[in-house]
């Protein structure tokens, strides 16, 4: 080791520190024998093998910056903003209500040191939504599930957090279970369970004065969703469902954790300790089950597949929904306010038309196919066939009633939540015409 | 006791009857829509739904020259054997060839390459065989060889891609019809999702590529299942030779093949969905995609300096296996040689991120 005199850098050891240096060196050394890693981030702590080399905090420090990178570059939370957070209980919707209960948090310290207190910190709520009435879930563990719901949620504060728990079917005036029974292709019926649930919260928030709802949609999440889109010959409304984004609900939808793998998320919850209820496997016959085991095949083959999966549906055109109106943008830093704002082009953008059962934009083809066919019918034509003209391609074959089935169009249509009619496209051209009162 | 034994008998012994014709008895139920139908109808439905895509989607015009890419399989005899029928039933006035490439596979190649002389003389259609030895001066035994068998579909698709337009200028030809059936087209769009390749995906399910070429090719069969063209050359007895490649089981593509071997049995239709996606996928126009231009060293189509043939030849022709496989990537893993010509190159050989299979 080279000794020099005082006009030396700081990166050189003095003379009578050379004992510790010694010391040091062979610690390394020992370490390199014994292949003890240390964090390529911090290069201080051990890095942990389930990390990619880094070491516990500087994980959930990566994590954590994908995520306030999400909320910030697209301006997700605003101050005034009443959050609610749709916690399954799995791993990825706990690690997003914990990252968004770490920002309030902050929030909330900068509000009690700030002089003016002029900025107001925006409140979270948390819902549950109960389900297994509705499809064939054992419903023998759901007390258990609240209860450690509960327990979670009574732990992140403060500030402290509203906790609803919402039996699905309490909230239409429907008999659901008959309804998703009557479904009978597997993957319908799951496909519309799903979209019973974003209803469902879509209820919650509208009762309860939310204005924002997080989803914990993970990118393995959401590369799911392309394969088994794809699938299903939605490669048109694909990219709708996938965006930070998403206005096309009354309270619109966040995906802060959007970026970060569903592996990544697993991993953080077991470094922390953070409780979450394990989903246990059931036997998926459907093709969402299909897709996710090719997904896990792929995963094992290349674990970045799932992120090229991503980068390749980014590519895709989203939807003028998949961004906030400009005048939501006011407590966006006036530097990055002309990244969110519209362009004038003299031209207005086309508003989608939606499928009133998933809410995926129709292509060309389907509208032209309803137009037709609404012309065709005239005013004679009833309320139940005018939604199901609305209907998409996909919801069309794996949702709605074919003559084979048990239950007839009518006793179908009579049995769907009412705001899901509403939405129906012709419905809202001819409701001047309809007798029924609905 | 007896009438219900009666009754049983005559339910077993009582056929189930077209579902098309309601005439004869059903012999086979359709995969694409698991219809019960008879041979006949069957044949009429198969012929009939690819005369119709060929109509809507004005895939030839009357006098033209066509090339036939066949290589003994079932997918390209029948597409010969249907064609053929077709052009004389409607009349299209086509002058049809049959295209086949030799890449020097022994033990496959050149087995099925006796099926494809064969149907030259069974449906009455000129052959002409063009060779990767006479093409390239390398056969596909040479090249997995020298290389191994991890990246060798890679070479052997980009080479037959050309190899295939160059036999078709050889015979004049003013188009390439090949057999690329749904199936095919759909493990296509899947895999050009998983690798990320948006400027292929934006293309792989255009019936008509290369318009804008000199000799454009087209896929009749692309609503036409893999299953459907089995059981058509099955019932017909036509003669093709169904051996996998040798040298396959390690394609990337095998992974998307299985997953919609799956999905069928779950959903047949899924096929053409994951079609239709594929035509109905709308890219951003942030999204920078590559420009069409010419390889400086050979005048083939490109979209980088150098073709990918002539940059997997000049890896072959020096020794550097690797060369024009996987991503770029600076330093490690690379010997001195390689650093060189990419130094040399960078400018000319910036080539695509996932050059891969090509349609």
């Amino acid at each position: 080791m080279a000794v020099c005199g005082s006009a030396c850098g700081t990166n050189c050891v003095p003379k009578d520190t050379e004992g510790e240096e010694g010391e040091r060196l062979k610690r390394l050394s020992l370490e390199e024998e014994s292949s003890v890693r240390r964090c390529t981030k911090c290069a201080e702590e051990e890095a942990r093998k389930e990390c990619n080399g880094l070491c516990a905090g500087c994980f959930r420090a990566y994590l954590y910056g994908k995520f306030k990178l999400a909320v910030t570059s697209n301006a997700m939370i605003s101050p005034t903003d009443k959050v609610l957070v749709a916690f399954s209980g799995g791993p990825s919707s706990r690690v997003a209500l914990e990252f968004i209960h770490e920002m309030q948090s902050k929030a909330l310290a900068c509000w009690d040191a700030s002089n003016s207190q002029a900025l107001p910190v925006f409140t979270v709520g948390v819902v549950f939504m109960e389900e297994c009435n509705i499809s064939d879930e054992l419903s023998d563990q759901a007390d258990d599930v609240i209860a450690q719901i509960r327990s979670i949620v009574s732990g992140l504060s403060p500030p402290s957090k509203d906790l609803h728990i919402v039996l699905m079917e309490s909230l239409f005036s429907s008999d659901l279970r008959k309804l998703v029974g009557s479904i009978n292709d597997a993957t319908g019926r799951e496909d519309f369970v799903r979209h019973l649930r974003m209803l469902s919260l879509q209820r919650v928030a509208f009762e309860f004065g939310y204005n924002k709802l997080v989803l914990g949609l993970s990118a393995s999440g959401i590369a799911r969703h392309v394969l088994s889109a794809t699938v299903k010959g939605q490669g048109y409304s694909l990219p709708a469902d996938m965006q930070y984004v998403d206005t096309r609900w009354k309270a619109p939808v966040v995906l802060p954790i959007r970026d970060c793998l569903e592996q990544e998320l697993v991993t953080l919850c077991n470094l922390e300790s953070l409780k979450h209820v394990q989903v246990h496997d059931k036997r998926c016959t459907s093709i969402n089950g299909l897709v996710s085991s090719f997904l896990a095949r792929l995963r094992e083959d290349n674990s970045s597949r799932e992120h090229t999966i991503l980068r390749t549906a980014g590519k895709l055109k989203p939807f003028n929904f998949n961004k906030f109106s400009s005048n939501q943008y006011e407590y966006v830093p006036s530097r990055l306010r002309p990244k969110f704002q519209f362009i004038e082009t003299g031209e207005p953008e086309s508003s989608e038309v939606l499928c009133p059962i998933c809410a995926s934009p129709l292509t060309a083809t389907e509208l032209a196919t309803t137009r037709c066919s609404q012309q065709m019918k005239g005013l004679n034509i009833k309320e139940m066939e005018a939604f199901y003209l609305s209907c998409c391609q996909s919801c069309h074959f794996q949702i709605l009633p074919k003559e084979e089935t048990s239950m007839s169009c009518d006793g179908f249509f009579d049995l769907l939540p009412k705001p899901m009619v509403k939405r129906s496209l012709l419905r809202d051209e001819i409701k001047d015409y309809l007798l029924e009162d609905s | 006791m007896e009438g219900v034994e009666a009754s049983e008998k005559v339910k077993r012994t009582t056929p189930r009857l077209c579902s098309l014709c309601n005439q004869r008895k059903a012999a086979l139920r359709r995969p694409k829509t698991l219809e019960q139908i008879c041979r006949e109808c069957f044949y009429n439905v198969f012929e009939d739904e690819i005369h119709r895509v060929i109509v809507e989607n004005n895939l030839f015009k009357p006098g033209e020259r066509i090339a036939i890419g066949a290589s003994g399989g079932k997918d390209s005899t029948v597409l010969a054997y249907v064609l053929s029928e077709l052009n004389k039933r409607h009349n299209y006035g086509l002058d049809l060839f049959l295209l086949s490439i030799d890449e020097g596979i022994t033990g496959y190649r050149d087995d099925s390459l006796e099926t494809v002389k064969r149907n030259e003389i069974q449906y009455g259609l000129p052959l002409k065989i063009v060779s990767y030895k006479e093409l390239y001066q390398w056969t596909m035994d040479e090249i997995v060889k020298a290389i191994g068998l991890k990246n060798n579909c890679t070479f052997c698709g980009v080479f037959r891609r050309q190899a295939l337009d160059r036999g078709a200028a050889l015979i004049q030809a003013d188009k390439i019809v090949t057999g690329h059936n749904a199936d095919d087209i759909a493990e296509t769009v899947l895999l050009n999702i998983l690798r990320g390749d948006i400027a292929r995906l934006s293309r792989c399910t255009s019936i008509t590529t290369g318009e804008d070429g000199p000799i454009p090719r087209c896929k009749p069969f692309k609503y036409t299942y893999e299953k459907e063209i089995v059981m058509y050359a099955y019932f017909k007895k036509l003669d093709y030779f169904s051996t996998e490649c040798i040298y396959s089981p390690n394609a990337y593509r095998g992974f998307a093949r299985e997953f919609i071997k799956d999905l069928e049995r779950i959903r047949p239709r899924a096929i053409l969905d994951i079609i239709r996606s594929g035509e109905d996928f709308r890219i951003s126009t942030t999204t920078r995609m590559p420009e069409q231009g010419t390889c400086q060293r050979c005048g083939y189509i490109s979209s980088q300096k150098l073709c990918k043939a002539c940059v997997l030849l000049e890896g072959l022709n020096r020794g550097l296996p690797k060369l024009g496989i996987g991503r770029k990537k600076g330093g490690s893993g690379e010997d001195q040689e390689q650093s060189k010509w990419h130094l040399e190159n960078r400018a000319l050989s910036l080539h695509g991120k996932h050059g891969n299979v090509e349609y």
